[in-house]
């Protein structure tokens, strides 16, 4: 059995930058290997893991899709013993200022995200918030140690250990979408012992937070009759609007909108009512933000549904989740999968 | 070389019409491939070889198209209004000479803009063809034209319009000449449509449903006064992507690319580009994912009428490719 | 001209008061974007005696064929979206009073919101979106535009159960006649969807018609990528309502920027921010539109897009040409669109697809 919580913080510890992500992938795969029948990694890095249905042939598969991804940096010069970075994901350059990070050179360093004073700074920027181009990490070495171990091209991730909080609340970076992972750990747990009829992929994407790739890849390979995308969601934290934020350890949210199929979003409502397991749901009118953008065009089109985790303070490097919401969320993930027989599809109707 | 790419930059071809410089082209591939095909979108795609036990099968794309501008209304007294196609900056635009594929030319001309403390806008600007009124004017709504500038040599450095990207086909044509005796199924992909959203890539790299791709095309430099941040710069060796803004490049292909540049003693430069994107972000978007890098050859002005490029860095370019093309492929 | 098959006996389908009708019911239909049911349901009722083959695909597309007789017949896929611009409700701001809190889908202008009345959910429940009084709005907030976040829909405190949130909710506008116009919601593109209706009852036997009713146009284009995967046509024609900017300018000068004008006839595509037309088909529509003497104009090149950008960038590529019924002022409560123009399009699709033969492809792009 997978104890949640240190897996959780071991996988907040491991590097995964978007298009680098082969250190957690083998984090994840040795926890899935035991829980799954097979495993696979696809030409885009993403992790593959078939539990096989029992149903007759040809069985329907069910995709659990959650992005494994990290943001971070990337190093665009170096200047000296300093770096000149850019993005990998979308960022607030006013939250990185005494950020401490890993920068991956020829070995990984130690380094701090720095703003220079501002009249060292170009004259447009001298007031308001340094933009990310004018921020610069430095390593503590010299200039010399700087350009014998670090090149352009180079990565850097956040570094800030995981902070356990009161309540069973983990904070730390990099939780947006690895609490999801967790989930589907969770899920493929209580999954262990069941009888299930459908084929069930579970995976972890890649380049979610980029262009989702790895959503895009796996589907088509996969090819799955049902999709679902696992990731995170505002938590209601100070300057969150309510109507698009939600408590921690209220449940996970159901989303509805145009990139989920009505169909699964009642089929969730239903079950999750049925368990009792608190929830919430998540209206989204346009783009979802998740792999089930992805997933629910590839080919000739999959039904898609997203399943998502209250995080505060998202794309910081002290996001925050309750541990309750990843192990409701596992839970109704595997109920819903244990759920699926010879008719699902049959029902499933985008009209009532 | 050189004055293939004298040839290639003279001839016209915008996104979307680019018959005329497919053909030119087309004769150019004819000989040196196994077998040449245009698919339905236009894409010109040459393939050489057959993959041995240890071989892939490989796409190359350099594209065709160059940016240019697309006619929206004659007005009244004969100006040709227009819109771009591609990233035409409006401050390259003024006093341009252009030339319409059906062989009218003109200059652009500007409104007034006394007072204005903004940047003028194409929609500011006019094409004046010499026409007196609108019926003697011999350009069309929908009509598209290119920007029209004298190549020049400066000897190590080359200037034209459309080295963005005529030299990455130039490059694909030399490597498809020199190489010999190669283990993989390489399809050069001379595609279209890339200055729009890389469209001709996307159905390109579908069809041939490759296990490797790599684009080749220009990057910007950060080596001219007061320029952007970017370590690129002319000279230094052709570049090796890491990331731009419409990809991450497959570290594995990465690797490789370094690997064979330091083996070979070729010089090479790593390249992460801000802004702008290139065919390998749709190659590596196929299917079930392809493996993806991008080799690039440095180039200041990059949508201007006037890009230049270094010679050292297309000759390296070529040299590095033929190097990655002609042994097995080795992702770690 | 590539076409070397002799003149079509039949007629292009005429648009009469049934077609009229039909229209009626479409743009007083609700169908915003995710939530096309209601149109799919029209559609579907319409077309089922007259194809070989319909489903409903995982997005909600109605995918229909229907084969032609003669030999060496092209795959021609004609796609019309169903789905129209408009909101979803997303909070119960006050439960007993009925107001609610609500996003936009789609391109809608907020400009247009205040002040109109919105039909919500399946069951066309009445709502307004209002606005403050302007005796108690202040000059600096009179120059500001208001936004979508400071709106709400109320539906009155009678009717807040009988909506939820999640629901859909379209402007209120109902179709409506004025000489030589028509003024409805929803004309982007319930003209396409009646038209290719018209199409599929009246399709030209030399090829065989392929049509995707889509789903999801206005955020993306994503209902056409899956149905052009799925279909595999040879071509593909977009049928859709593109804007007139026909109006006077500030100053009386000429206006340059109108994209489409009314009353020029069905505007064919060069280029969009999605799509560059096919060369090969914009030809053949204009050689064929002169040859018939059918009235058409070029679209203003420029932004904007239409399923064309998803269909023709599937699979290996496919040939793709976009032709729109101008309409003025879509994406606001009411459009007004020329009944010549419709009819003229119909005409023009028509005959045209009725002399389209392979040998147009025959020669490269």
């Amino acid at each position: 059995m997978t104890e949640l919580l240190p897996f959780l913080k071991e996988l907040i510890s491991t590097s995964g930058l978007s298009g680098y992500e082969s250190p957690v992938r083998d984090l994840i795969e040795a926890a899935w290997r035991p829980l799954a029948d097979e495993v696979s990694t696809s030409r885009m890095g993403s992790l593959h893991a078939l539990k096989v249905g029992r149903g007759a042939e040809p069985r329907p598969s069910l995709m659990l899709a959650a992005h494994m991804d990290a943001i971070g940096l990337i190093v665009t010069g170096v200047v000296g013993e300093f770096l000149r970075v850019t993005e990998i994901g979308g960022l607030d350059p006013r939250v990185l200022p005494g950020q401490v990070v890993t920068i991956h050179g020829r070995e990984n360093l130690p380094g701090v995200i720095v703003q220079p004073p501002a009249h060292l700074l170009p004259p447009d920027n001298r007031s308001g918030p340094a933009t990310l181009q004018n921020l610069l990490v430095d390593t503590g070495l010299s200039a010399g140690e700087t350009k014998r171990l670090v090149r352009v091209g180079d990565l850097i991730s956040f570094a800030q250990p995981p902070v356990e909080m009161a309540g069973e609340l983990l904070a730390g970076h990099s939780l947006d979408n690895r609490a999801s992972v967790a989930a589907i750990t969770h899920c493929l747990e209580e999954l262990k012992n069941r009888p299930i009829l459908w084929d069930v992929w579970a995976t972890a994407t890649t380049q979610e937070e980029e262009t989702f790739a790895g959503a895009y890849t796996s589907a088509f390979q996969l090819r799955p009759t049902l999709a679902i995308a696992i990731d995170v969601t505002f938590g209601s934290s100070p300057g969150t609007p309510s109507h698009e934020s939600f408590a921690l350890g209220s449940g996970p949210t159901l989303a509805l909108g145009p990139n989920m199929h009505p169909g699964l979003h009642k089929a969730f409502v239903a079950l999750a009512d049925r368990l009792e397991i608190p929830y919430s749901v998540d209206i989204l009118p346009r783009h979802s933000g998740t792999d089930a953008y992805a997933l629910q065009v590839v080919a000739e089109g999959i039904p898609t549904m997203v399943v998502s985790i209250p995080l505060r303070y998202m794309h910081t490097a002290v996001e925050m989740v309750a541990m309750k919401d990843i192990t409701r969320a596992g839970r109704l993930l595997a109920e819903f999968a244990a759920s699926l027989d010879e008719k699902f599809m049959e029902k499933l109707s985008w009209d009532d | 070389m050189k004055s293939l790419i004298q040839k290639f930059v003279e001839t016209p071809g915008p996104s979307g019409y680019e018959s005329i410089i497919r053909q030119v082209i087309r004769a150019e591939v004819e000989p040196l491939a196994d077998q040449v095909t245009v698919d339905a979108l236009g894409n010109l795609i040459a393939r050489k070889g057959t993959p041995s036990s240890n071989g892939m099968k490989i796409m190359l794309a350099a594209h065709m198209d160059e940016i240019g501008l697309i006619a929206t209304h004659i007005d009244e007294n004969g100006f040709v209004r227009f819109t771009t196609i591609g990233g035409v900056r409006a401050y390259n635009c003024p006093g341009g000479r252009v030339r319409f594929l059906n062989g009218t030319r003109g200059v652009i001309g500007i409104e007034n803009l006394e007072g204005q403390s903004s940047p003028p806008l194409i929609d500011q600007m006019f094409i004046d063809v010499g026409a007196g009124a609108r019926k003697d004017c011999s350009v069309r709504v929908g009509d598209v034209a290119v920007f029209e500038r004298p190549y020049l040599d400066l000897g190590k450095r080359l200037v034209a319009k459309s080295m963005d990207d005529r030299i990455g086909v130039a490059v694909l044509i030399e490597t498809l000449r020199q190489i010999d005796n190669s283990p993989h199924e390489i399809y050069f992909v001379f595609s279209v449509q890339e200055e729009v959203g890389v469209r001709g890539a996307t159905t390109a790299a579908y069809g041939i449903d490759p296990q490797l791709g790599l684009a080749v095309d220009v990057t910007g430099t950060g080596d001219t006064p007061k320029g952007i941040k970017m370590e690129v710069g002319l000279g230094k060796g052709p570049a090796i992507k890491v990331r731009d803004a419409g990809m991450l490049a497959d570290p594995r292909v990465v690797d490789w690319m370094v690997r064979t540049a330091e083996a070979s003693k070729i010089p090479y430069q790593m390249e992460i580009l801000e802004r702008g994107g290139t065919d390998a972000r749709a190659i590596q978007l196929t299917r079930l994912g392809v493996p993806a890098g991008c080799l690039s050859i440095p180039c200041r002005y990059v949508h201007s009428p006037s890009e230049m490029v270094d010679f050292d860095d297309v000759e390296n370019a070529v040299r590095l490719l033929v190097g990655l093309l002609s042994q097995p492929v080795d992702l770690k | 001209m590539s076409s070397q098959t002799s003149p079509q006996e039949k007629q292009a389908p005429r648009v009469g008061a049934a077609q009229l009708k039909l229209l009626e019911r479409l743009t007083n239909a609700c169908a915003v974007s995710g939530d096309e049911g209601e149109v799919r349901q029209i559609v579907l009722d319409e077309i089922r005696p007259h194809v070989d083959e319909v489903k409903v695909d995982h997005l909600g597309n109605v995918l229909a064929s229907k084969a032609g007789s003669t030999q060496d017949r092209l795959r021609v896929m004609l796609a019309a979206h169903m789905d129209e611009i408009g909101f979803m409700l997303t909070q119960n701001e006050d439960k007993e009073g009925g107001i609610f809190r609500f996003g936009v889908v789609g391109g809608v202008s907020p400009s247009h919101l205040a002040g109109q009345p919105v039909l919500i959910g399946k069951g066309h429940v009445p709502g307004v979106i209002g606005a403050k009084p302007v005796h108690l709005t202040t000059n600096d907030e009179l120059r500001t535009p208001l936004s979508v976040d400071s709106l709400r829909i109320d539906v009155g405190p009678g009717n807040s159960s009988k909506v939820k949130v999640g629901d859909r909710a379209t402007f209120a506008t109902r179709f409506s006649r004025t000489g030589a116009s028509l003024r409805a919601k929803a004309l982007d593109d319930r003209l396409g969807v009646a038209t290719l209706i018209e199409l599929v009852k009246n399709a030209p036997a030399n090829i065989d018609l392929l049509a995707a009713f889509t789903v999801q146009e206005e955020v993306g284009l994503r209902g056409a990528k899956v149905a052009a995967y799925a279909l595999e046509p040879d071509v593909a024609i977009a049928l859709d309502s593109t804007p007139a900017n026909d109006l006077p300018t500030w100053d009386g000068s000429e206006n340059t920027r109108y994209n489409t004008r009314l009353g020029e006839g069905p505007a064919i595509y060069v280029a969009d921010a999605a799509t560059l037309s096919d060369p090969r088909l914009i030809r053949f529509l204009v050689e064929t539109a002169l040859a018939a003497g059918i009235p058409y104009q070029i679209r203003q090149p420029g932004g904007g897009g239409t399923d064309a950008g998803a269909m023709h960038k599937q699979r290996a590529g496919i040939p793709t040409v976009s032709i729109s019924v101008p309409g003025r002022y879509l994406h606001t409560p009411l459009s007004i669109t020329r009944l010549s123009d419709w009819k003229n399009t119909v005409a023009l699709v028509y005959t045209a697809l009725s002399q389209l033969t392979s040998d147009l492809f025959k020669v490269d792009r």
